[in-house]
């Protein structure tokens, strides 16, 4: 069992409140998943820039990482700290060599995601502390999905928790157990991704990114992974401009979709929506199996 | 009549409250508000009562339910009415997964849709939906009715036992052994009956197909003795 919830922003004005309504929602799912729990938050865009999310064990090991991979870089990048966290920002030309550095040169971080506005955080403990350590209620953005875990498939670790991110301003969420994974991953690995963990979602959102990197929109591999992927799932994956939900043909994971003339939400159960604004007013229904449901702007 | 708000009451406190009525109680008629989606609401409630629940709910409403009129005046989560005895449960919105599973007895009517495994393995309760049912409803089925208003999902009626089950709109698949039969009188006059339990005046029973067991999956055929072994 895992909690899911995620909020697609439609009226502009709502922005500012992303943070909070997605902790409160959060919040509801403690008793789904209690050992960890993450979010992806999709902030203003910053076109011509990348944010980098990293993690540390130990954030006093973040100290002068800023000047040194701006030395390295030979360009200037900004840091934001947050718990176990940091976001660097910098020129998108110097992505992919800021990635190579930092692979090479510091070990003891590990990339969570990389895009121009996704941001995410994820860590072992009761979610609500997770979300408090993080600030998670000041964040503002048009899009947020989060998770709270419940282990199964693997051990319950800082990188076993949920989103996971492996292409550029995409992370996947999961309520389940894929079957298949194994063989998929050895798949994929031939096809030259990489795997942070043994956990069965890391590889549902590998798939994802390796069919959109051949050319296929998110819903086009959304609808391909319903061949692909054996075993129970309920996904919400987020994209930098999109929202999209998908539950496997069996449909035993929940699901509840909410919308109206201010956002999209979902819940693994209607608790996680209660607290949104107008949510009486709200169009509220169970996503079918096997369908794919987008949103984007 | 006790109106309990769910903001401010404990679910078990009120399910406590719930389960203490007995037969010729004063508190005959009961009100709950705010039940932002719990689960496990009025479960368990074994008196001649009225409870009606103002919103929508989470898990297992109204499980177990005995004797009591329950009315849910909003969504439902997955496991209404599971396993009801007797009574009856009102849902005006939707109804998520196998509502009324393994129900006993009692009339279960969702105003709205219902999702899958809806009845799966009932056991004698009466089910009316209005609106639409999702797949793997009535798997394994044994007794009591189902009643459709709208369109049924694939696999219907899978591995059905003695259950009738009777659908207005489409059935996208039947499931194994599962088949459509004839509707005769008695049929039409029961779902009838069952339409006019659920306040349904604008639907006629004449309109709805029969489906049930084909009774070959599960019936001992001596020509088969040797698959048994």
């Amino acid at each position: 069992m895992c909690g899911i919830v995620g909020l697609f922003i439609k009226d502009k004005a709502l922005e500012p409140q992303l943070g909070k309504l997605l902790a409160g929602m959060l919040a509801t799912m403690c008793d789904r998943g209690p050992d960890s729990a993450g979010f992806a938050v999709y902030g203003s865009d910053e076109s011509g820039s990348r944010k980098i999310t990293v993690q540390s064990p130990d954030p006093a090991l973040f100290s002068g990482l800023d000047a040194a991979l701006g030395d390295a870089l030979g360009a200037k990048l900004q840091m934001t700290v947050r718990d176990t966290h940091a976001v660097l920002r910098l020129e998108a030309a110097q992505a992919d060599q800021a990635k190579q550095l930092l692979r090479e040169n510091y070990p003891h971080l590990r990339v969570m995601g990389v895009g121009e506005r996704i941001e995410i955080y994820k860590e072992v403990g009761y979610p609500t502390g997770v979300a408090e350590r993080f600030g998670l209620a000041s964040m503002s953005g048009s899009h947020g999905i989060g998770h709270t875990r419940m282990a199964t498939e693997s051990a319950v670790t800082t990188m076993g928790a949920h989103p996971f991110s492996t292409g550029s301003d995409q992370c996947l969420v999961h309520n389940g157990s894929l079957s298949n994974h194994n063989n998929l991953r050895r798949e994929l690995k031939h096809g030259g991704m990489t795997f942070e963990t043994e956990n069965d979602t890391e590889v549902a959102a590998a798939y994802l990114t390796a069919q959109m990197d051949s050319g296929l929109s998110l819903g086009d591999a959304l609808q391909k992974s319903l061949d692909d992927l054996d075993g129970f799932y309920t996904f919400v994956v987020g994209t930098r401009d999109g929202f999209g939900v998908l539950r496997d043909p069996i449909a035993c994971k929940p699901a509840v979709l909410a919308e109206t003339d201010q956002y999209v939400a979902f819940g693994s159960e209607y608790r996680a929506l209660v607290g949104l604004p107008d949510i009486d007013g709200a169009k509220v229904w169970e996503p079918e199996p096997a369908t794919v449901y987008f949103w984007g702007r | 009549m006790p109106t309990v708000d769910l903001a401010a009451t404990e679910l078990r406190a009120l399910n406590q409250a719930l389960h203490e009525l007995s037969d010729g109680t004063n508190e005959s008629r009961w009100e709950i508000v705010n039940p932002r989606g719990s689960h496990a609401v009025a479960v368990g409630v074994n008196a001649p009562v009225e409870i009606d629940i103002r919103g929508s709910l989470g898990y297992y409403c109204a499980g177990m339910n005995r004797r009591a009129k329950i009315t849910v005046h909003g969504s439902v989560g997955p496991g209404v009415a599971e396993n009801m005895m007797s009574g009856e449960v009102v849902v005006k919105g939707d109804a998520s997964q196998y509502a009324g599973a393994t129900g006993q007895g009692g009339l279960l009517v969702i105003e709205g849709n219902a999702s899958s495994r809806c009845g799966i393995s009932m056991k004698g309760i009466d089910i009316v939906v209005r609106g639409n049912i999702g797949h793997m409803s009535a798997f394994m089925a044994q007794a009591g009715h189902l009643v459709v208003c709208g369109n049924a999902g694939d696999a219907l009626g899978d591995s059905i036992y003695e259950a009738k089950l009777f659908v207005r709109g489409s059935v996208k698949s039947l499931g194994a052994d599962c088949i459509e039969k004839p509707m005769r009188p008695e049929h039409i006059e029961v779902v009838a009956k069952l339409l006019d339990r659920a306040g349904i005046t604008d639907i006629k029973a004449q309109e709805f197909r029969r489906y049930g067991s084909a009774r070959k999956l599960y019936n001992f055929n001596i020509d088969h003795a040797d698959a048994y072994g």
